[in-house]
């Protein structure tokens, strides 16, 4: 029963073939058991899993379940879960046990689902390989050697080996879309403030959404109908009604306008990914839709973008782990000041203190100006650029990253050749756009990604080309070996 | 651009990192490099654009009533603190 997506497990679990809490056990027998292996999660949550799970077997009994009840998922580790260890994969948070819920976390305990654990993640979300772990690195199910990509990797991992059948995410610049395409998964990331980031740790506050990996756009559909809707505690939360994204799944795409951005098919392309993306393409135009050639001139300027907007946002963002209130202290400190030195100093990781540097300097002094005003400058570019191209076209279909995924510990060396795997997905991020991620293909036995891009809250249309597309091929049903 | 040894030290001192001499001239090379990387920028026309201030386009920071929502949970909170008494933070002396 493990390899059942949410759709099916739900109709199992309504059908009385099994109950929430075997499911909930089956999944943590076979968590424990990855977990040498893939190291996908932080904290194993056994006793409250089947305390939920007994919770929901009560309801479905009762005939008051929603569509997600009973249903086991993790929760990536930058979500605050009330009295469980929310580390955010940093040595910083190591000894933090959150007072409370985060917003994501609250509804969809509301709505039944039953957490099994907190997954493994680069620490602070800051990596695209899950690397930059405190808790060390994740494992890609297809290929043990392979980064599962980042920052989302132990979600990603745990989904496709079918340790659960979902879980939740993030992504700041492709940190759900990049590991659901090295993963061989579908993820989405919404439109920003579709989701509450109440009590998700924050990276970069203007780009930082909240979202889901699970094994089809149908799964998604639901989860995200859950997650969804306005929030008082987050101040960028959008007041506008959450529709029904089962309801679109199956709309007819006659008729649909797909861009094919021209600047997502550059020199640093895998051939064999550009390849599947084009052969995908093919299905959605036999499917009705019809596709037009788009320009977006400066994406190619989003990476660098990205790196001076995140890294600002983080080193205001971060600055409240101080040693003081929470979290990591250093020994006997000498004076405050040796206390905030050298508790941040040891508690968080070599790529985090790159980003809060490189963030404080574009913003002291004498370069602001010059960098980040001049960011924000070209940030308004690139989101005209994607207005211009959704005025023609419904949406912008291409690769979501540049190659499958790579061995660990080759792309550590050097932070930008790393930055520039999330050269097709930061743009997304700073339009504040949605995004989802799914699997069109494979090479060398790693699975391929394509992504889908829409206006501001159109994920409806997203998840219906998605669904479509995955009625058509059978990439996304594609298990790992060891892992069925 | 190339940042040297000092900027390191002072941008390390701003964001009140403590490096390890190890440390120092790994983050030397690398936010040189990235400072070179994201220099790009300047090829970018924005003469008269508006910088873009929030995602949402003709969205602002909304406000809410002045009200309180929130009881006291302070003893909640504190059972993460390095170091309490009395019900205050620890830190070491401040005014000599």
């Amino acid at each position: 029963m493990h390899t059942l997506s949410i759709t099916q497990m739900a109709a199992g679990l309504r059908e009385r073939r099994f109950s929430s809490v075997e499911l909930t056990q089956a999944l943590l027998a076979r968590l424990q058991v990855a977990q040498p292996k893939l190291n996908a999660l932080v904290t194993l949550t056994e006793q409250s899993a089947l305390a939920a799970a007994a919770v929901a077997d009560a309801s479905l009994a009762a005939g008051a379940a929603g569509p997600l009840c009973g249903i086991p998922m993790v929760h990536k580790d930058i979500f605050c879960t009330e009295g469980v260890l929310t580390t955010c994969g940093s040595k910083m948070l190591s000894n933090f046990v959150s007072p409370y819920d985060a917003t994501v976390v609250q509804k969809l305990k509301a709505a039944g689902m039953v957490m099994l654990g907190k997954a493994n993640m680069d620490e602070f979300a800051m990596g695209s390989s899950n690397e930059t772990s405190f808790y060390g690195p994740v494992r890609n199910p297809w290929n043990p050697q392979m980064v599962p990509g980042g920052s989302s990797g132990g979600s990603a991992a745990a989904v496709a080996a079918r340790l659960v059948p979902a879980a939740t995410a993030t992504d700041t610049g492709g940190s759900i879309r990049q590991p659901a395409a090295l993963c061989g998964i579908t993820g989405l990331k919404p439109t920003y403030g579709r989701v509450s980031r109440y009590g998700m740790i924050a990276f970069a506050s203007s780009l930082d959404q909240a979202g889901t990996l699970t094994q089809t756009a149908e799964d998604s559909a639901l989860m995200l109908r859950a997650m969804a809707g306005f929030d008082p505690k987050d101040s960028t939360s959008v007041n506008s009604p959450v529709p029904d994204y089962a309801a679109t799944l199956v709309d007819s795409l006659d008729g649909v306008t797909i861009g094919v951005v021209r600047e997502f098919f550059d020199a640093g392309l895998d051939a064999a990914c550009g390849q599947a993306v084009r052969d995908a393409l093919r299905i959605f135009e036999k499917l009705g839709a019809r596709l037009k050639d788009v320009s977006c001139p400066n994406l190619p300027l989003s990476v660098p973008t990205y790196y001076v907007v995140a890294p600002a946002e983080c080193s205001s963002n971060l600055a409240r782990f101080d040693g003081v209130r929470y979290g990591y202290r250093c020994e006997n400190p000498r004076d405050l000041m040796d206390l905030y030195k050298r508790s941040r100093g040891e508690g968080f990781g070599a790529e985090v203190k790159r980003r809060i540097m490189t963030g404080t300097y574009v913003l002291s002094a004498g370069y602001y100006d010059a960098y980040y005003l001049k960011a924000q400058k070209v940030r308004q570019l690139i989101a005209q650029d994607f207005a211009r191209a959704f005025a023609e076209v419904d949406v912008l279909i291409g690769p979501t990253s540049p190659t499958a995924a790579f061995p660990i510990g080759a792309k550590t060396s050097d932070p930008i050749t790393m930055y520039l795997n999330d050269i097709y997905t930061i743009g997304a991020n700073l339009a504040g756009i949605p995004g989802l991620s799914i699997p069109c293909g494979f090479t060398g036995g790693l699975p391929l990604g394509l992504q889908i891009l829409g206006p501001h809250f159109g994920e409806g249309r997203l998840l219906n080309l998605a669904h479509r597309f995955q009625q058509e091929t059978d990439w996304h049903a594609q298990l790992p070996a060891g892992w069925g | 651009m190339s940042l040297t040894r000092k900027d390191i030290d002072s941008i390390a001192h701003l964001a009140r990192l403590n490096l390890t001499d190890a440390e120092i001239p790994v983050y030397v090379q690398s936010l040189s490099n990235i400072m070179n990387f994201v220099s790009e920028l300047d090829r970018a026309q924005t003469d008269g654009i508006t910088p873009m201030a929030h995602p949402m386009p003709g969205l602002s920071q909304r406000l809410r009533a002045d009200e309180v929502l929130e009881i006291d949970h302070r003893e909640q909170f504190q059972r993460n603190a390095p170091q309490v008494a009395a019900g205050l933070y620890v830190v070491p002396k401040v005014i000599e």
